[in-house]
């Protein structure tokens, strides 16, 4: 269980964060959905220690994260960003691997592991051999998922990881990701500004704005019990935008 | 003074290591080696091989050449330091410069006042060499110059005077308030330079000594000193009484062989024969030991010059790889530091730019007090000066990376090495290599001013080619040295392709 209480954040005089508070529930995919500068991202980041809370607290499983559990607490985190955050001069295969230099695994597990992993996420040996700038955006999004996973965390965090792909990829990228994420069992938050993938891939749906929660419940509370208008706004604009919605 | 003491201070603290090994050139030197210096003009440099080759005839040590050295507080600190065992000195020079009693005259004097210095020196050479105005002959005729006091007769003259001239109480500021003259324009020029403005007419008038070779083929005028304000400059041998005494038979042999032997005009002479026919300096210096006239012509001197390049070629590398080597060692972690710690990174960029703003000539120079002449000086300016670009680079290279690649380096749990040696200087790799590329080619063009200090390589024969005034020397010094840069730089987009990670090179 992860868990915010009103937790506010600024960086200098903006405010990222005004009195935030939810809830990922083990064992589920929560959405953190909102436009860009809603304070989505700044949750995550929280969540992964790379930021500290001005007030409120963050809570992973009970314990506070803090300058002392940060450590303890990220190894069981699995972080994913958009355009998959690879390192340009290491291969796939080695982006991958790097996750693993941290505890120190033996070659032999980290190959066995990275293998299962391939089969898994579609991707090839020769791909994996490749660099980052010769594989496609989803081909790269895929390695960020395998380098997230070669630990088999049971956190996973994802931040817009869909963002940087075509329309086509990114909806088959949706499907495969929901498959994974029921597979896997894992506690997952995921970041997006795209009400379609969140529709997808959420049990439940926090939707922000301007630093704070509007509405928090599943798609279908989103959509027939609207907290405000700016719910409704937010759905509407959103949907037109997208010819193949489903909601319309 | 100050600004050396700081600037010592900050060496020192910067290069607490490199002390150690240099500190071994100050020390006296070893059995059955005597150092011979020289100062880099014509007639220094004659004297001095003069004396190298009685030395090697002796046959009680083996002469070591240290010649071209930039400047009496050059020489006078090399010699008491023991860096160099001898070289060619004027008494004036002595009286006024390094024992600061103008008002010595016999030799007697000058020895007794050495002596506390613990050196010594031998009775004159046989000449004079005093500081002289020289103009063209023509133009005295028409202008009616015959004496120093004429020119007061024709403010409108420029005159080209060499930087010691200009400055010495003894020289340009002295003259001019005893004659009561001026000029229209001074400006600073170097001897050989000087020769050739004043022979095309661009000035006037310049400072000479009085056995320059060129004059009399330049058709220069000497002007009379009829107040008698240049001292007198005779020729003599300053040594280290410690040398003199370890290796008396050499001593007596020197002092047999060239007391009294020079007169002014065989001076000029030899002073011409190296200068303007281009006779290796060893040539004429063995020649005048034979008691002999020089032969005409001068073959071989294409192959010597060929030989002696190669030699200094083995020299250059060795100041370039060594300097830039230690500039890499120690600027990749400076960069590092001043990436993690922005603002003492600050401080520390700016304290390796300050060092870049001294002139690489006066850096070297500084070195001297320091850590004495030859390599280990000219190694340490050389390291300082490449230092800027190797840790401005690695600097900018590292702070240019994504933050995100750093942040996931965090979540991925990489301990500091780690990150610094998986992620962040491969990721800085194209910065870093462009900074070791850009210190290499610069230090092989300011390792040619290591020769000023007596640290060899090409510049040997461009400061030798400056005083002979001889071009094809000058360029045997400067081409392979332009030659050698382009050769690092194509080594170098060589390399770039083992360093720079194949995931961040353009193209493959």
């Amino acid at each position: 269980m992860i868990a915010l209480r009103e937790v506010t954040k600024r960086f200098g005089s903006t405010v990222a964060l005004a009195g935030v508070s939810l809830e990922a529930p083990p064992g589920a995919t929560h959405v953190l959905l909102g436009s860009s500068g809603s304070g989505k991202s700044t949750v995550l980041r929280l969540i992964l220690g790379l930021a500290t809370a001005d007030s409120g607290s963050v809570t992973v499983d009970g314990v506070p994260v803090d300058a002392s559990s940060r450590d303890r607490l990220v190894a069981r985190m699995g972080y994913v960003v958009q355009d998959g955050g690879l390192y340009p001069h290491l291969t796939a295969r080695d982006n991958v691997a790097l996750a693993a230099d941290a505890p120190g695994w033996p070659r032999a597990r980290v190959d066995a592991r990275v293998a299962e992993l391939a089969g898994m996420a579609g991707l090839d040996g020769a791909t994996l051999g490749r660099y980052p700038r010769e594989l496609s955006g989803g081909q790269r999004q895929r390695v960020g998922l395998m380098r997230a996973l070669l630990l088999d965390p049971p956190i996973l965090l994802l931040d817009e990881p869909l963002g940087a792909l075509d329309p086509i990829v990114r909806a088959e990228l949706q499907d495969q990701l929901g498959q994974l994420f029921a597979a896997l069992a894992k506690t997952v938050v995921l970041v997006t500004h795209d009400i379609r993938e969140a529709a997808r891939l959420g049990h439940t749906i926090t939707l922000m704005t301007g630093g704070r929660v509007v509405q928090h419940g599943t798609f279908a509370d989103l959509v027939e019990r609207p907290a405000t208008p700016f719910v409704r706004q937010f759905l509407t604009a959103q949907t037109l935008d997208a010819p193949a919605a489903p909601a319309r | 003074m100050r600004r050396l003491a700081v600037l010592a201070a900050l060496v020192s603290a910067l290069l607490p290591a490199t002390s150690l090994v240099t500190a071994r050139a100050v020390v006296a030197a070893p059995d059955g080696v005597i150092r011979v210096g020289s100062k880099s003009f014509t007639e220094s440099y004659l004297l001095a091989e003069m004396v190298a080759q009685v030395v090697e005839q002796v046959g009680e040590a083996r002469a070591e050449r240290r010649v071209g050295l930039g400047g009496t507080g050059l020489t006078q600190r090399a010699l008491e330091s023991g860096a160099i065992d001898v070289y060619p000195e004027y008494t004036g020079t002595i009286t006024r410069v390094i024992l600061k009693e103008p008002a010595l005259r016999t030799e007697e004097e000058i020895r007794a006042r050495l002596e506390p210095r613990r050196l010594t020196m031998s009775a004159s050479l046989g000449f004079a060499n005093t500081y002289a105005l020289a103009v063209r002959e023509e133009e005295a005729q028409r202008l009616g110059l015959r004496t120093i006091g004429d020119l007061g007769r024709h403010p409108d003259l420029t005159a080209a005077f060499t930087s010691g001239f200009i400055e010495r109480e003894d020289g340009w500021p002295g003259l001019r308030a005893r004659y009561g003259i001026g000029l229209a324009r001074v400006e600073v020029m170097e001897h050989a330079l000087a020769y050739r403005a004043v022979a095309s007419g661009q000035v006037d008038v310049m400072d000479v000594f009085s056995t320059d070779g060129q004059l009399e083929r330049l058709r220069l005028r000497l002007l009379e000193d009829e107040r008698h304000f240049f001292p007198d400059y005779a020729a003599v041998l300053l040594a280290r009484r410690e040398m003199t005494v370890r290796y008396p038979r050499t001593w007596a042999r020197l002092r047999e062989v060239l007391e009294g032997r020079l007169d002014a005009a065989r001076m000029a002479r030899l002073n011409a024969m190296a200068d303007l026919d281009g006779r290796p300096v060893a040539e004429v210096a063995a020649t005048f030991l034979a008691g002999r006239e020089p032969e005409p012509g001068g073959g071989g001197r294409g192959r010597a010059l060929l030989a002696e390049i190669a030699g200094l070629t083995r020299d250059h590398l060795l100041l370039v790889l060594v300097s830039v080597g230690a500039a890499v060692l120690l600027g990749i972690p400076m960069g590092v530091m001043a990436a993690r710690y922005r603002r003492a990174g600050q401080l520390e960029l700016s304290v390796i730019a300050m060092l870049q703003t001294v002139p690489a000539l006066a850096l070297l120079m500084f070195m001297i007090p320091l850590f004495g002449i030859g390599k280990g000086p000219a190694l340490v300016a050389l390291s300082l000066y490449a230092l800027l670009p190797v840790a401005r680079n690695t600097y900018a290279g590292l702070i240019a990376i994504d933050p995100t690649l750093l942040e996931i380096a965090w979540v991925l749990r990489l301990g500091r090495a780690r990150r610094l040696l998986r992620v962040e200087l491969p990721l800085a790799a194209i910065a870093i290599m462009a900074g070791v590329k850009t210190a290499v080619v610069t230090t092989v063009g300011t390792a040619t001013l290591a020769a000023f200090i007596g640290g060899g390589g090409y510049g040997t024969l461009i400061v030798r080619g400056l005083a002979l005034d001889d071009t094809v020397t000058i360029l045997a010094g400067a081409a392979p040295a332009a030659l050698m840069a382009l050769a690092f730089h194509a080594l170098f987009e060589l390399l770039d392709r083992v360093v720079i990670p194949r995931g961040l090179r353009s193209g493959g």
